[in-house]
Order: structure tokens, then C-alpha cells, then sequence
């Protein structure tokens, strides 16, 4: 029984990973244009002209 | 842009076509915001839908001169402009949308209210904290029941304890949103929702601490988690549904957002605000431009196209001296007019108030949800009340035993599966609809719509296309028609353009002059050619009395072209399809009589009236209220907004006036009115699901409370109850998503 000593820490800490990933993509506006994300993977003409990616 | 454009080649994305702006280019100018020679702008475009179109826009304002910023938000169709000030005229802007086929308005900061979503953040966040917390705490809980009497106590104290570190911080955080709205209420004497809510979850810790620390066997760390994370998911697919419902009604605004062309002392223009209008300012209306406000022409004469305002579907013409409303489109020629009131103070604005107040009296509306609600309040927190003074009086289970049992009903009995019941319907109702091209904007429409007993229909733009169309096709030969249509092409007059549409594309004829109230000429072939009035063209007009236009090519034979408004495709069969549901059906039209009664006799519908006022429509569904009978009301014109907000539920169709889709509850796309039949049917299906839910969570409470006031209830009978009476919810909700047709 002694392994859940460091076993679940290490269960808490890779979910707490999963939870601040969560917060910054939340935080960093990944989810503000969800339609807009999903069409811009097909745009590749800001490599050719050299326009700085906005 | 009178000029000879018609419909050049490419017009932006294919699949985001809207049709070509009918209305000249709104200059931005007094909305843009300057901050230290920096200037920002938000616009809202219409019709983007595809990586082309965020490339092309995007593309477009990169190009601008100094433009330093530039992101389309494809969910949302705004368009975030940074640029050095005074690099180019702002107008630019839109011009340059404009030629890409993509119709554009200005975002008026003050009136989008600039809503940063930061409810729906704190809740979001809130849930995920929940969640992790839930599904943490279950692992370690499993193990402990999992493992019951095998387990070691120390193994199981260490379990309990890390559950504790997990549990306090989580309820702290996600627990604010119910705390705060509980607090709220109870200082101000009342009890909402969130009161028993908040005690089951403070005192289920509370109770699980107590435990711990006297080495009790049980905690409620999980229940009081699990609750926080059902209800949140409850709490932000409301908030979501109500955010997309402002969402639209803040992009209708925005459309709203006028400017006008102020001719000043000196003869120079400066583009204002409407709102900026004084009594007194000469205003330049362009063809294509609307009236900001009330005024009196000055200058010029030129049909214009009341239909918005006074529902009547034929062009009027006014010359200098006439009365113009605001909200009247200039189609043919240049007019300037002298502004006599306000913005405030014209007519759109009194339609505005109407609508204001229709508004009003529908958010006095209480939802089933309310309604279970206020039974489900003092009903659980009597029963928990009951549970404590049975065991602690007539059991004689002593101060703790009683306390736990009490607590334990208040857990049990907490509304998750109340929580999670009408907002799961709803999202996935309006869901669907979306998908069928119908937009919901409250989630409470549609159990308005689903109590309705009459639909009551406006007749131009609604029931009709609301653009005259040629009657008479046969009667012409192609060649007519397309010499017609060279002349018709620098034209907006609505005749003009039911020719184009009919005739396709062309070149438009030489030195064409439009002569508003007449017609247009021009020369075809080396002979001179004219298409307008009967006069104009030099005949008598027909006696039928019905819309026509003539055409003329030198000293050939005049050529008449009849036009009606016709009906839409599906007209009838909705009509039909809606009274077979047992609604009746009426029409209200402020056309004239004779129109209304052709169309009502079409239809076989009994009850029409026409040349009705705003005023008179909502007194007739005031009328109909007070009759006991609730009103849907399907109505498109500047003159229906009011009535649409006074109905018990209101639909409008997309190529409605803006302040009429503002006020509708459903905005549906497209040509055909088939929608308003589906949106009935949801509706209906949408509160059975509710009611069932609501059925479901009642019977649960009735099933599981005698457990628990009986103290049968261990923290694993309350995990598993819980989630199962929340998933059972969430399942019965997305059995509309599926579409079956039962019954």
C-alpha cells in the first residue's frame, strides 16, 4: 500500500497539469473563435507574402 | 453608387453570398475610437464563412496604408481594426468590404456596450475547477468503498484526508458563483435557487470535516464536489444559451448604428452619427441612404420605399415640402432634406419605445423552471427541517445523528437534475433549430411559442416576398425584356429591379437618366428608349389598376409589364400545415385593402384586416390578449417591431428590418416560412422534454428522500443518485437531438 504514497501525488499532479493547461488555453483566448481556428489551417498565404501572423 | 454596377463577376466567398447591399456605404467615421494617434474600429461583417473570406478580408485591410492590425473572428463576424490615424479615411474601410461582396456595419461602442464575456469566464472556470476536483475526489472514494473492510483505517483516513485538501479549495472557488447570488437574495429577505444550493454544499462539507476530525467513517467530500460540477454545467449552458441570445441582439444594433451626411454652412459634407442630428441640419440623402430622422425634403424630388415603415409594398414619391420619416429609403435620386427632430424624438424612435415596452411586459414571462423553483425551495428545506426534529425528538438519535440525517436530505435532494433539466432542452432545441436556419434568441421563446393558440401574419415581405415580381413574362419577348433591363440597370427603383432579376446579367444601355416619379431613359440601338410610368412613355395606363411599368423603344408599340408581390413558395402549405395544428390564423397588413384581401383569399385565411398602423396592430393582439388567446406574431416592416415585441412569442424573417429581428424571439432564413411550422414543432417537443425532466427529477426527489430522511443514505447511494438523475436528464434532452418522430 505504501506505492499510493507516491502514486496518487503523482495522479493529483499530472491532473493538476491538465487543469492549468485548461486555464491558460482558457486565458490565452483559444476558445474566443472556434469556426475562425478551424478555417485558418487552411490559410498559408502569410508564409509567402512574409505578413507578420496576426 | 448610382453607378451602372450591378453584380460584378466575383462578389467574395460563394458560400457567403449575402445579397448586394441595397443600402450606401455606412462611413465608420464617428465610430471610430482614437487613443494617442492610434485608431481602433470594430466592425460587423456579414456572410464570412470560409478560410477565403478570412483571407480576403483580412487580406483587404492589410493592404490599407498603415494598417497595423487586422483580425476577422469568424464565430462572431467581428472585424478588429488598428491602424495610425489619419493614414487614410475610414470610409476606405468599408468600401473596400463593400467590393468584396461582404455587407458591413459599424460597431457604435456605446450601444454594443462592449460586453466582455466575464460572467461566463468565472463560470467556466469555475466548472473546470469543479471538475477536476469531482473526478479526483470519486478516484480516491471508489477506492474507499471499493475496498470497504479490507482497507486499513489508516488507508482510509489518508484517503478521507486528501480528499479534504482537494474538496476545500474547489468548493471555495466553484462554489462562488451560488454563494454570491445566495447572499445576494437572502439580504434582501428573499431565497432563490442558490440558497438551498449553497447550504447543501456548505454544510455537506462542513458535516464531512466534522466527521473526519472525530474519526467518523463517512464524509460527503465527493457529494459536495459532484454538486458544484452538475449544477455549474447547468449554470453555464444557460449562460452560454442567454450570451448568444445577446450575441445576436448586439449584432442587430450594430446594424442600427446610422450615420448621416450633414451638409455644412459651407457646402462641404461631414459624415455624424444619426444621433448627432439637431433640428435644423441639412442632411444629404444618396440613393440607397435612409432617413436618420424626421424631417422635410429641401431639395430634389425621388421615390422612395416606405414599405419598412408603413408596410405599404408600392414606391412613393415625394418632392420638396413632403414629410419624411426616418427610416425611409431614397431610391432614385439625390435629396437633401431639413431635419425637424431628434433622432431621439422620430419616428423609429417612438417604434423603438413600443418595442421597448413590449419587451417589458414579456420579461414579467415565468419560466417552468422558476415555476419548480419557487415549489422546490420551502418544500426541501420543511422536509430537512422535518427529518432534524424527527430524530433528534421523536427518535432520540441524539444531536449528530439527527444533523447528518438532515444534511443528508439536503444533499440528496439538491437540484441537479432541476438544475440541468430546461437548459439542456433548450440547447439542444435551439441547436437544431440553428441548424435548420432558425435562430432562437431566449431560451424561453420556445416555451412560449409552444402555449400558442393563434399565429397572426403581416402580408408584405412576410407572407409575400416583399419585392414585386413580373406577372406577365409571357406576354413579353426576351428582347423587350432585356432592352427593358439595359434601361433598368442604374436603377433601384423596386419595378427596376424585379426587371434585372428577371432579365440576369447585361450590359446596361447608353446615357441612361433616371427620372424619379417617371421612369428611366436611354438610348438603344442609336434610337431613344424609355421604361417607367404609362405617361412617361407616352400611353394610357392599363385599367386593372394593378403595378406596371412601361417600356418603349423609339416609335415602336408601348409594352406593358404587369408586377405583383407574390406569395411564397410555401405560403399555403404552412398556412395549412399550421392551422391543421389547431392555430388560427390572421392576417394584419398595412397594405391596402384590396391587395390584403387577394392574398387572405389565396391563403383561405377568414380573418384579415388591413391598412392598419403600428398602433392599431398591437391594439388588435391586445385585443386578442385580452380575449385570453396567446399571440404568435410573424411580422418583417419597421411597422411590425412593436407588435412582434407585444406577442406572446414573435418570429421574424432574415431579410427583415433590423429593429423587427432585434425584437423577434425567432429569426428564421431563408425564402420559405416552413421554419415557423419546425419551430412550432420543436417548440412543442422542447416543453414535453422540460415537463418529462422536470416529471423525472420530482419523482427522484419523492424516491430518494424518504432514504435519506430515514438515514439509509451512505455517501455512495448519494454519488451514484446523483449523477444518474443528472445523466438520466441530459439523455431525455438530446432525444430531440435526434430528430425521431414519435408519435
Amino acid at each position: 500500500m505504501t506505492a499510493l504514497l507516491f502514486l496518487i501525488p503523482i495522479a493529483l499532479f499530472m491532473g493538476g497539469i491538465g487543469l492549468a493547461a485548461f486555464m491558460w488555453s482558457l486565458k490565452s483566448g483559444q476558445y474566443e473563435d472556434l469556426d475562425g481556428a478551424a478555417h485558418r489551417i487552411l490559410l498559408d498565404d502569410d508564409l509567402e507574402e512574409g505578413r507578420p501572423d496576426n | 453608387m448610382t453607378s451602372a454596377n450591378a453584380w460584378p463577376e466575383e462578389r467574395g466567398c460563394p458560400s457567403g453570398l449575402e445579397p448586394p447591399a441595397e443600402t450606401a456605404i455606412v462611413d465608420p467615421a464617428p465610430f471610430v475610437e482614437k487613443k494617442g494617434g492610434n485608431a481602433h474600429l470594430d466592425i460587423l461583417v456579414f456572410g464570412a464563412k470560409c478560410a477565403g473570406c478570412i483571407s480576403k478580408i483580412e487580406g483587404a485591410m492589410a493592404a490599407l496604408p498603415e494598417m497595423s492590425s487586422a483580425r476577422l473572428n469568424l464565430s462572431t463576424g467581428r472585424l478588429s481594426l488598428d491602424w495610425r490615424d489619419g493614414a487614410f479615411e475610414p470610409v476606405e474601410i468599408m468600401r473596400s468590404i463593400d467590393r468584396l461582396g461582404y455587407r458591413a456595419a459599424p460597431f457604435d461602442p456605446e450601444k454594443a456596450g462592449e460586453a466582455e464575456d466575464a460572467e461566463g469566464r468565472r463560470l467556466i472556470r469555475a466548472l473546470a475547477v469543479a471538475g477536476f476536483a469531482t473526478a479526483n475526489i470519486m478516484l480516491l472514494s471508489i477506492s474507499v468503498w471499493a475496498g470497504e473492510g479490507e482497507m486499513g483505517k489508516a488507508t482510509v483516513e489518508l484517503m478521507h484526508y486528501l480528499s479534504m485538501m482537494i474538496a476545500i479549495p474547489a468548493v471555495a472557488f466553484s462554489g462562488r458563483p451560488f454563494f454570491k447570488s445566495a447572499w445576494g437574495s437572502l439580504r434582501h429577505g428573499r431565497a432563490n435557487m442558490d440558497v438551498p444550493i449553497s447550504l447543501a454544499v456548505i454544510l455537506a462539507t462542513g458535516m464531512s470535516l466534522f466527521e473526519f476530525f472525530n474519526g467518523g467513517e463517512h464524509t460527503y467530500f465527493d457529494a459536495a464536489v459532484m454538486l458544484l460540477f452538475f449544477l455549474l454545467i447547468g449554470r453555464y449552458l444557460d449562460h452560454r444559451l442567454r450570451q448568444t441570445a445577446r450575441a445576436a441582439a448586439r449584432n442587430l444594433i450594430a446594424l442600427q448604428a446610422m450615420t448621416a451626411s450633414r451638409i455644412k454652412p459651407d457646402g462641404s459634407l461631414q459624415s455624424i452619427s444619426a444621433r448627432a442630428v439637431a433640428p435644423g441640419d441639412m442632411i444629404l440623402l444618396s440613393p440607397g441612404d435612409r432617413a436618420p430622422v424626421d424631417g422635410v425634403i429641401a431639395e430634389g424630388s425621388s421615390d422612395v420605399d416606405m414599405s419598412l415603415v408603413t408596410g405599404e409594398s408600392a414606391p412613393a414619391r415625394l418632392k420638396v415640402g413632403d414629410v419624411i420619416h426616418s427610416g425611409v429609403v431614397n431610391m432614385s435620386t439625390r435629396l437633401v432634406m431639413r431635419a425637424q427632430k431628434t433622432a431621439d424624438e422620430s419616428l423609429l424612435a417612438d417604434l423603438t419605445r413600443l418595442v421597448e415596452a413590449g419587451e417589458q411586459a414579456k420579461s414579467r414571462y415565468v419560466q417552468i423552471a422558476d415555476k419548480a423553483a419557487a415549489l422546490y425551495v420551502p418544500v426541501v428545506h420543511s422536509l430537512a427541517a422535518l427529518t432534524f426534529l424527527g430524530w433528534f425528538f421523536i427518535g432520540d438519535a441524539g444531536l449528530r445523528v439527527s444533523l447528518m440525517n438532515a444534511i443528508a436530505v439536503l444533499i440528496i435532494t439538491c437540484p441537479c437534475a432541476l438544475g440541468l433539466a430546461a437548459p439542456a432542452v433548450q440547447i439542444v432545441a435551439t441547436g437544431r433549430l440553428f441548424k435548420r436556419g432558425v435562430l432562437v434568441k431566449t431560451g424561453d421563446a420556445l416555451e412560449r411559442f409552444s402555449e400558442v393558440e393563434a399565429v397572426v401574419f403581416d402580408k408584405t415581405g412576410t407572407l409575400t416576398e416583399g419585392k414585386p415580381r413580373i406577372a406577365n413574362r409571357e406576354e413579353i419577348s426576351d428582347e423587350t425584356l432585356m432592352a427593358a433591363a439595359s434601361l433598368a440597370r442604374i436603377s433601384r427603383h423596386p419595378l427596376s429591379r424585379a426587371v434585372i432579376v428577371e432579365a440576369g446579367a447585361g450590359a446596361p444601355a447608353k446615357n441612361v437618366i433616371e427620372t424619379p416619379g417617371k421612369g428611366v431613359e436611354g438610348e438603344i440601338d442609336g434610337e431613344k428608349a424609355r421604361f417607367g410610368a404609362a405617361s412617361f412613355v407616352g400611353t394610357a395606363s392599363g385599367e386593372d389598376g394593378q403595378l406596371e411599368a412601361w417600356f418603349r423603344q423609339g416609335e415602336g408599340e408601348p409594352v406593358r409589364f404587369r408586377f405583383e408581390d407574390g406569395l411564397r413558395k410555401d405560403a399555403k402549405e404552412t398556412i395549412a400545415a399550421l392551422q391543421q395544428r389547431g392555430l388560427a390564423i390572421e392576417i394584419l397588413s398595412g397594405d391596402r385593402e384590396s391587395v390584403a384581401r387577394d392574398v387572405a383569399g389565396m391563403l383561405g385565411v377568414k380573418n384579415w384586416r388591413a391598412g392598419l398602423s403600428p398602433i392599431q396592430k398591437i391594439e388588435r393582439l391586445n385585443e386578442l390578449k385580452e380575449a385570453g388567446v396567446k399571440v404568435a406574431m410573424v411580422g418583417d416592416g419597421l411597422n411590425d417591431a412593436p407588435a412582434l415585441a407585444s406577442a406572446h412569442v414573435s418570429l421574424s424573417p432574415g431579410s427583415a428590418a433590423d429593429a423587427s429581428q432585434a425584437a423577434a424571439d425567432f429569426v428564421y432564413q431563408g425564402d420559405a416560412l416552413a421554419p415557423i411550422a419546425d419551430a412550432y414543432d420543436v417548440s412543442g417537443k422542447a416543453r414535453r422534454r422540460m415537463l418529462e425532466n422536470f416529471g423525472f427529477a420530482a419523482l427522484y426527489n419523492v424516491c430518494a428522500m424518504p432514504l435519506a430522511a430515514l438515514g439509509f443514505v451512505t455517501p455512495l447511494i448519494a454519488a451514484v443518485a446523483m449523477s444518474s438523475s443528472s445523466i438520466i436528464v441530459t439523455l431525455n434532452a438530446l432525444r430531440l437531438a435526434t430528430g425521431a418522430k414519435k408519435k
